[in-house]
């Protein structure tokens, strides 16, 4: 039980965070001068933005669950599960974000699921 | 259409970063606490002594810098492109690991890897023929 709720902070919290540094992101707009100077403005900018302390607050939480489901199960099997994340994301993203998830985009977000799924499990 | 094209470029070069600075940084973090050697920290006497190692290692501040450029590049690509579009766009790293693993550390990779390494590939081709950015600019 421990275990599934450790696993669901890591996909749920994880992925939840990336989302709101996402939406801070687009709130803070566009990012069009890529100079040095207009790229510390921009993080500053975006640390203003209350999503992106929620955001981090979530990638925290989930990095700490992380690696209290790895000191009980073994990589090879922990990695695999996170896979989801990708499935989650998609989801978030057509929700949460008003993005348009097309059939083809959720083709290729299975395909990488999967293939995640796969590159964890052929390693020894 | 120019800003279009102008737009792809920009996804694309940042999400190139993304793929190289976060492999990068989480191996060459690796490699530095591998070298530190498995820690405890029980007490704070140790545990301020683990910090002085790890604050003395190159390779692990060259890790904590290629994980910076990778977050920045992150965040400053979320400013545009779907998060729908970035998050499996930049699970390339995965093949990146994979390669990198490979010629560079000279591992074993299993076919069974290199076949997800591909199915990943397959799955960011169809990705990235989806406009990077569904939603209004704000």
């Amino acid at each position: 039980m421990l275990v599934f709720i450790l696993y669901l902070l890591v996909i749920g919290a994880g992925t939840g965070g990336e989302l709101c540094v996402s939406r801070a992101m687009k709130s803070v707009g566009e990012v069009k001068d890529f100079s040095p100077v207009a790229v510390v403005a921009v993080i500053i900018r975006a640390l203003r933005v209350p999503w992106m302390w929620v955001g981090l607050g979530l990638m925290g939480t989930a990095f700490f669950s992380l690696l209290a489901v790895l000191s009980r199960q073994n990589v090879s099997v922990v990695v695999p599960v996170t896979a989801l994340s990708y499935g989650v994301g998609a989801v978030g993203g057509k929700f949460f974000l008003g993005e348009q998830v097309t059939p083809r985009r959720w083709a290729g977000v299975l395909l990488v699921c999967i293939g995640v799924a796969v590159v964890i499990i052929g390693r020894r | 259409m120019k800003s279009s094209a102008g737009l792809h470029f920009k996804t694309y070069l940042l999400i190139f970063l993304m793929v190289v600075f976060g492999p990068l940084g989480n191996v060459l973090l690796g490699k530095g606490m591998k070298r530190i050697g498995a820690v405890s920290i029980g007490t704070p006497t140790e545990a301020i002594n683990v910090l002085s190692h790890v604050l003395r290692s190159g390779t692990i501040w060259l890790g904590i810098g290629s994980l910076i450029v990778f977050f920045v590049a992150n965040m400053l690509v979320l400013s545009w492109a779907d998060y729908s579009y970035v998050q499996p766009a930049s699970s390339v790293a995965y093949a990146m690991s994979a390669l990198l693993a490979h010629f560079l550390l000279r591992e074993v990779v299993t076919p069974l890897r290199w076949m997800g390494v591909l199915l990943i590939c397959l799955g960011v081709l169809v990705v990235g023929h989806t406009p990077p950015r569904t939603t209004e600019p704000g």
